[in-house]
């Protein structure tokens, strides 16, 4: 059993007027006090903002106990499908936090700025050669937005063709939510088929939707099913008989590194999400990288501003140079920190690394599989290789114990491990979406089947067990639909 | 292997239990000739000594230079603890906090960051950040659009003096939902936005107007004026505002109300970067966005709520999801799900260490520090400030030549002199951006004024 500590009281708790972290000021100037008086009365702020008045210590310590309430990729397994929670290698954060780097203005003159700029451009050049594309934008600030890019650069590239009836996107049911909302950001249509008993995408189904208003089809291959499209060839056929183009959605990336690429399956554009596939951090939430890779009809439409050659230089390409460009998506060049940090990352993997973590992956999915199933929990697609993660289903066991997938993603906590995906794809019922990455060893794996081992026991013998998961976090699950009834969103002084 | 831990006999008995005889085996689904032996364009391996001189070898060819070019991102000081803390593992590798129970710290330090930007704002609601400010005015335009129910009109009212890019990107985010950006002529004199240049879309022609306090050039608006404008004429007004300047200025929950009208802006966003994000290349920063309760239905991103767990304790956890594309697919208010926390992370450290009375002294110095490199600037013969407005902590100068050609000398002098001009505002004539923050001593600005004379070809 794990055990987090207790709770960490409000930081505005400890707030006390005349306290201060002093130091943090700059020095007492009344030339500076001069300066702030000579904004006009009426724009001046009439009572200052709530802030904590807190010392530096009270800081430190509030902030680093917060931290040990938390689960993370550094003190837990996170067999978390779809999200690929790999190692993020600390050399990637130390050398993107280089001094330089940190100072440097986005806005920098371009000779002050080939050092950056050539790790820009090399990023992209891999990218490009790792998804078989042309070219790579390095500008969406994460995967959603990634997607936005991909879908705009598909409606800007019918329309440039005069080609405008195409409206409608095509989505696998089992697609993220993103792609549906990504489609109606970008002023299309959804239309979503099915997929076959095996999880494939359904072919007659795709036959019969692919028309004349087909802007596009956005997969996810392996898909979220945790398998890989075997009839990619022909799906590619179909959309682009129909005058559509394919979109890949990178969140199975991880799964295909150095085997195959999207670009020889007949995708036109990708987005990757640097903060899976490429190790850069989740952050808690964030930031992420959506980096989008195309197929050479689309180079015209790539975000901008894109790192690039010149003669004897390397400087940013902007909407000068690419007039038909869907635009900026930032408020500079995105999240610039990182896209070093995947650099670094990409750096130390090599050609050859570079092929083992999709096989390894592969390899850590594919013995958990076989191993949860024969210790008796029921895969989604027993009759499938499994990807880089897999679905186990647990409706037998809620009819027979009226256990959910919710209950075992709690009660692993308990056991120390981070809960896989639940319920998400949404078309299997009580499922859990897992995915160990190529960087956890054998050892942590066979823990982590020894927990869900030991769940499969409790849920016979003391569903309590479960029911009432987590019982070693700092707080017992909590009241959701209080939450967004009772909205508290933020802290407020008593009066 | 890099980051593999599998020993040989690992892979030999996990092999085993899979049933096939080699690891390559297990992409035998995949048609054969899809495959790739390799990726040629990808270099050998580099260990993390090598990656480390390739890196600080990159680094040190770009140089530091002095910097003062704002633009929307500033150079501060950041507290040594900020970062520290914010790249513990237990933060920087934490996953979005779906799952509460385990992600108690995270989300207790967004509910105290989103109390924080309410604080700053004025306002009653936060959510938990968006990707930066240029995209979150994309998302606040978006919002304002469904949020307006009294018009129809899908027009944003956007001023010239904004920061020209977030247009740009609000336009390249907006233009897909049918969003028209109508732009507003600044007053040339002052460098504001005046109420007669707003008067033609007076009854209903716009759905929203934005204001942005202080604006591109620096210059302070007539917020209280301009948001009366805007609810006379059922218009939504989204203020974009840089969090800093909130220390000494009004807040934009407390704007305009003159006169009996409705008081205080409708959506507040901006650029999060003052608040201890490193300038870092342009990223990663945070966009933040606070608005009145009444429409927190309609705000887009993560937010987080306090509740209570099944013991009746104190907890939290994300919130009114139902907004949001993982419930409502297609239907959501946006497709967004990241928000920036780490730099959220960061940035509510380091409210935390200045608090009130530290930032304002931050925002004091910091104009003060412009107002001595104007003075400082505009000593030589054929350089003059552009605008008569108040101002924060940035300036526009005019030249009697080109700015390029003088930025690129004295960038050579290891001198970043501020933002030409010319291509976003080429009816200025020869224009140039200047900002000097806290990190700037006398010494800094006459040393940098000292340079331009050289450049000018006169004694300073």
């Amino acid at each position: 059993m794990t055990t987090l500590p207790l709770r960490e009281a409000l930081i505005f708790d400890s707030s006390r007027p005349g306290r201060h972290a002093g130091t943090q000021f700059p020095p007492e100037d009344a030339a500076d006090a001069a300066a702030a008086g000579a904004i006009p009365a009426h724009l001046r702020r009439s009572v200052p903002p709530l802030l904590p008045a807190v010392s530096e210590l009270q800081a430190v310590r509030h902030f680093t106990r917060l931290s040990q309430l938390n689960f993370s990729i550094d003190t837990h397994v996170y067999p978390l499908g779809s999200c690929t929670m790999k190692y993020n290698p600390k050399a990637c954060n130390a050398y993107a936090m280089l001094p330089e780097f940190l100072a440097r203005h986005p806005l920098a003159p371009e000779e002050t700025s080939q050092g950056f700029l050539a790790c820009m451009v090399e990023l992209q050049e891999m990218l490009a050669e790792i998804t078989g594309m042309k070219g790579v934008s390095l500008t969406p600030m994460a995967g959603a937005q990634g997607e936005f890019a991909g879908v705009a650069m598909i409606r800007a590239y019918h329309r440039a063709r005069g080609d405008l009836a195409r409206d409608e996107v095509i989505v696998p049911q089992a697609a993220h939510g993103t792609n549906p909302a990504t489609a109606n950001m970008c002023g299309c249509v959804v239309r979503e088929i099915p997929c076959d008993a095996d999880g494939d995408v359904d072919l007659a189904a795709l036959q019969a939707a692919a028309g004349p208003r087909t802007a596009a089809i956005m997969l996810t291959n392996p898909s979220t099913l945790g398998v890989f499209e075997r009839r990619i060839e022909q799906v590619a056929a179909i959309v682009h008989g129909a005058g559509g183009l394919l979109y890949y959605d990178g969140a199975n990336l991880n799964a295909i590194l150095g085997k195959v690429r999207p670009g020889d399956m007949g995708f036109d554009v990708i987005h990757m999400n640097l903060h899976k596939t490429f190790a850069t951090p989740h952050g808690g939430g964030g930031p992420g990288s959506g980096a989008v890779g195309v197929a050479a009809r689309l180079l015209p439409f790539l975000p901008v501003p894109i790192a690039g050659r010149a003669t004897g230089r390397l400087r940013w390409f902007d909407e000068r140079d690419l007039p038909q460009s869907i635009g900026r998506l930032s408020g500079f060049m995105g999240n610039a920190g990182v896209n070093l940090r995947a650099y670094i990352y990409l750096r130390m993997l090599g050609r050859r690394g570079l092929g083992r973590v999709a096989g390894f992956a592969t390899l850590n999915a594919n013995y958990l599989m076989k191993r949860l199933a024969a210790a008796g929990y029921d895969p989604a697609y027993p009759a499938r290789r499994a990807s880089h993660e897999f679905i186990i289903t647990l409706k037998r066991q809620n009819r027979e114990f009226q256990v959910t997938a919710m209950d075992v993603a709690k009660r692993l906590l308990d056991y120390g491990f981070h809960a896989p995906t639940t319920y998400f794809p949404l078309l299997i019922p009580e499922c859990l979406l897992i995915e160990p990455t190529e960087t956890e060893a054998k050892e942590d794996l066979d823990l982590f089947c020894d927990a869900m081992i030991a769940i499969l026991a409790e849920m016979r013998d003391e569903p309590d067990k479960l029911t009432q998961a987590p019982h070693t976090m700092p707080v017992r699950r909590l009241d959701d639909v209080r939450a967004a009834k009772v909205l508290d969103l933020a802290w407020k002084p008593a009066v | 292997m890099a980051f593999i831990p599998h020993t040989d006999a690992d892979v030999a008995a996990m092999l085993a239990v899979v049933g096939v005889p080699t690891v390559d085996a297990l992409f035998d689904e995949i048609p054969e000739r899809l495959k790739v032996a390799d990726i040629p364009g990808v270099p050998p391996a580099l260990s993390e000594m090598e990656v480390g001189r390739l890196m600080q070898e990159r680094a040190a060819q770009d140089g530091r230079a002095a910097m003062f070019i704002g633009a929307g991102a500033y150079e501060h000081h950041i507290p040594a603890p900020v970062w520290a803390i914010a790249t513990r593992g237990e933060f920087y590798s934490a996953y979005t906090p779906y799952q509460a129970e385990a992600s108690q710290g995270t989300l207790q330090l967004i509910y105290e960051y989103q109390s924080m930007m309410c604080a700053l704002t004025g306002m009653e609601v936060s959510n938990a950040s968006l990707y930066d400010g240029a995209s979150a005015l994309a998302e606040a335009c978006l919002m304002a659009v469904r949020a307006n129910r009294t018009s129809e009109s899908r027009r944003v009212l956007v001023p010239d003096s904004l920061n020209p890019v977030y247009l740009e990107v609000a336009r390249a985010i907006g233009h897909h939902q049918n969003l028209e950006f109508e732009t507003v002529e600044f007053d040339r004199d002052s460098g504001r936005t005046t109420l007669e240049a707003l008067e033609r879309y007076a009854g209903g022609g716009a759905a929203a107007l934005v204001v942005q306090q202080p604006n591109f050039f620096g210059v302070l608006e007539e917020v209280h004026e301009l948001t009366d404008w805007a609810h006379r004429n059922g218009v939504l007004l989204i203020a974009v505002v840089n969090p800093l300047s909130l220390a000494l200025l009004e807040a934009p929950g407390a704007w305009g109300g003159r006169g009996g009208g409705r008081r205080g802006a409708d959506i507040v966003c901006g650029e999060g970067q003052p608040l201890g994000v490193p300038l870092a290349s342009g990223g990663p920063y945070f966009g933040f966005m606070t608005t009145r309760m009444q429409y927190v239905r309609q705000m887009p991103g993560r937010i987080v709520g306090r509740t209570v767990d099944s013991e009746g304790r104190p907890g939290f956890t994300l919130t009114l999801q139902a907004r949001e594309q993982h419930i409502r697919r297609s239907k959501a208010t946006s497709n967004i799900c990241t928000n920036q926390g780490l730099a959220v992370t960061a940035a509510t450290i380091h409210m935390t260490l200045l608090g009130a009375e530290g930032l304002a002294r931050v925002a004091a110095a910091c104009m003060r520090r412009t107002e001595e490199l104007v003075r400082a600037l505009t000593r030589h013969a054929g350089v003059r400030t552009a605008f008569s407005g108040s101002r924060f902590h940035e300036a526009v100068l005019l030249f009697d030549r080109p700015v390029a050609p003088l930025l690129a000398a004295l960038a050579r002098r290891g001198i970043a002199g501020g933002l030409d001009l010319a291509r976003r505002y080429p009816d200025l004539g020869p224009a140039l951006l200047v900002c000097a923050t806290e990190t700037k001593r006398t010494e800094d600005i006459e040393a940098y004024a000292a340079a331009l004379g050289e450049v000018l070809g006169q004694a300073a």
